[in-house]
């Protein structure tokens, strides 16, 4: 089961290429980060999944193998844009019987319950709701068509502390309940450990990294030592990143799996997501080696 | 809002996790549940919460709170009823206290010897944090 399949996709737009060759397999039920810097490809490969662009090459499948943008893809598949786009001028209750109209599976009772929970009036205007009450409105609309792949561009952008943990709060309970799989895009590094189980890190349009969080996290390891040593590391140890003081040098290392010897002089720390994420952003020719999940077309596995 | 949320479940202990505090998510919750058996918030046949509402009052993933529910399983102080939930099954095992003493003097015992090879208090505190996360890690290692 899959929720996103991408085989050697690129999308050029004019002469810009905003995807370059990308080849990702995101088991279903994950929630999956996707992370990287502006201008990455996070926004174009939402896109691509949600069936609002075409890919320039290679193919794109969602929910094992449905073309986005058809008719069998479209009900299953929920997609809340970064500006969380709603009709400004119109009522909350208008936007809703709107939604009810142009989806073919809609729970309204759902979305009035979440609605009412936050304390919207039904006959406020969208317009004139906060940031937080807008962004809460697009989620109940796109949880209010049950899919079974929600699609989310930086939702938590414009939230306060309190509206992105009761925003997240609500999507989980989702996943708990459906077991959707969603797919978000977010710079709010620190929020996503304990939100997502999958990471896809994007990189001057490339997949730098894919894989499940805790696979990740259990391949690397960071090796503090005396930097004199460090030319004397194992050639298996592919370090990601390299931070050196006088006396002292630390190495965000790859472990490929195996737990490795700890070299001689040197000890071994876990890393987190967010350091972690860090140091492969700060080196994007870490690219070139394959890490520890990369994802390839599994047209085979399932 | 979290207030009234936290009265919506019936459970009788509030949860709640730190992010800063380097113990993971899930070891947090088995945590507040030992605590709270050891204090009788919770006794045998209590109900946990349940997936949907842990994860709706705290953000997390439901992962995290499968996987602390697991561990209180594979502990003995809690089991899931297909269906239904996860339900408290015994009273904490309690470490007695001629075994605490025991324990305890071992540890002075090291820490004396950490002392003499020039360890100061921070040094040793670090250590000891140091190896019970090996532990733990090594631990979630075996059981994945």
């Amino acid at each position: 089961m899959t929720a996103l399949e991408a085989r050697a996709v690129s999308k050029r737009y004019r002469r810009v290429w905003a995807l370059r060759d990308c080849n990702l397999a995101i088991p279903a039920g994950r929630v999956t980060a996707l992370v990287g810097p502006n201008g990455a490809g996070k926004t174009t490969l939402l896109h691509l999944a949600a069936g609002l662009r075409r890919a320039t090459a290679g193919s794109i499948r969602v929910l094992d193998g449905l073309v986005p943008g058809s008719a069998d893809a479209l009900p299953g598949v929920g997609f809340v844009a970064q500006d969380a786009t709603l009709y400004r001028r119109m009522s909350v209750a208008g936007m809703l019987h709107m939604a009810q109209n142009l989806n073919p599976v809609w729970d309204g009772a759902y979305a009035v319950r979440r609605i009412g929970e936050l304390g919207i009036p039904l006959n406020a205007r969208v317009g004139g709701l906060s940031g937080g009450h807008q962004a809460q409105l697009a989620l109940a609309i796109a949880l209010a068509k049950r899919p079974r792949l929600l699609l989310l561009d930086e939702p938590l952008a414009r939230l306060d502390p309190l509206a992105r943990h009761e925003f997240l709060g609500v999507l989980m309970a989702a996943v708990a309940a459906d077991g959707i799989s969603v797919i978000f895009s977010s710079h709010v590094l620190a929020e996503l450990e304990r939100i997502c189980d999958y990471l896809v890190l994007l990189s001057r349009s490339h997949v730098q990294l894919a894989g499940q969080i805790d696979a990740v996290l259990a391949g690397h390891q960071v090796l503090t030592g005396p930097p004199d040593q460090v030319p004397n590391l194992p050639a298996t140890l592919a370090p990601i990143r390299i931070a050196q003081a006088g006396a002292q040098v630390h190495l965000l290392v790859r472990v490929n799996g195996r737990r490795q010897p700890i070299p001689s002089g040197f000890t071994a720390q876990p890393t987190a997501l967010e350091e972690l994420v860090l140091a492969y952003l700060g080196e994007p020719s870490a690219t070139a080696l394959p890490g520890p999940e990369l994802a390839a077309p599994t047209g085979s596995t399932r | 809002m979290a207030i009234d949320k936290q009265q919506v479940t019936f459970s009788p202990v509030a949860y709640r996790l730190d992010h800063r505090s380097g113990v993971p998510s899930y070891l947090q919750l088995v945590q507040q549940v030992e605590q709270a058996l050891r204090l009788g918030l919770l006794g045998p046949d209590d109900q946990l919460p349940t997936v949907k509402e842990m994860v709706e009052l705290l953000a997390i993933n439901p992962n995290t709170v499968m996987k602390a529910y697991r561990e209180l399983e594979h502990r003995g102080l809690a089991s899931g009823r297909p269906g239904q939930g996860t339900f408290i099954k015994a009273k904490l095992q309690r470490v007695s206290g001629a075994e605490q003493a025991a324990l305890a003097q071992r540890l002075a015992a090291w820490m004396r010897d950490a002392a003499a090879a020039g360890l100061d208090d921070q040094g040793i505190t670090a250590m000891v944090g140091a190896v019970l996360r090996d532990l733990h890690q090594y631990s979630d290692g075996a059981s994945a």
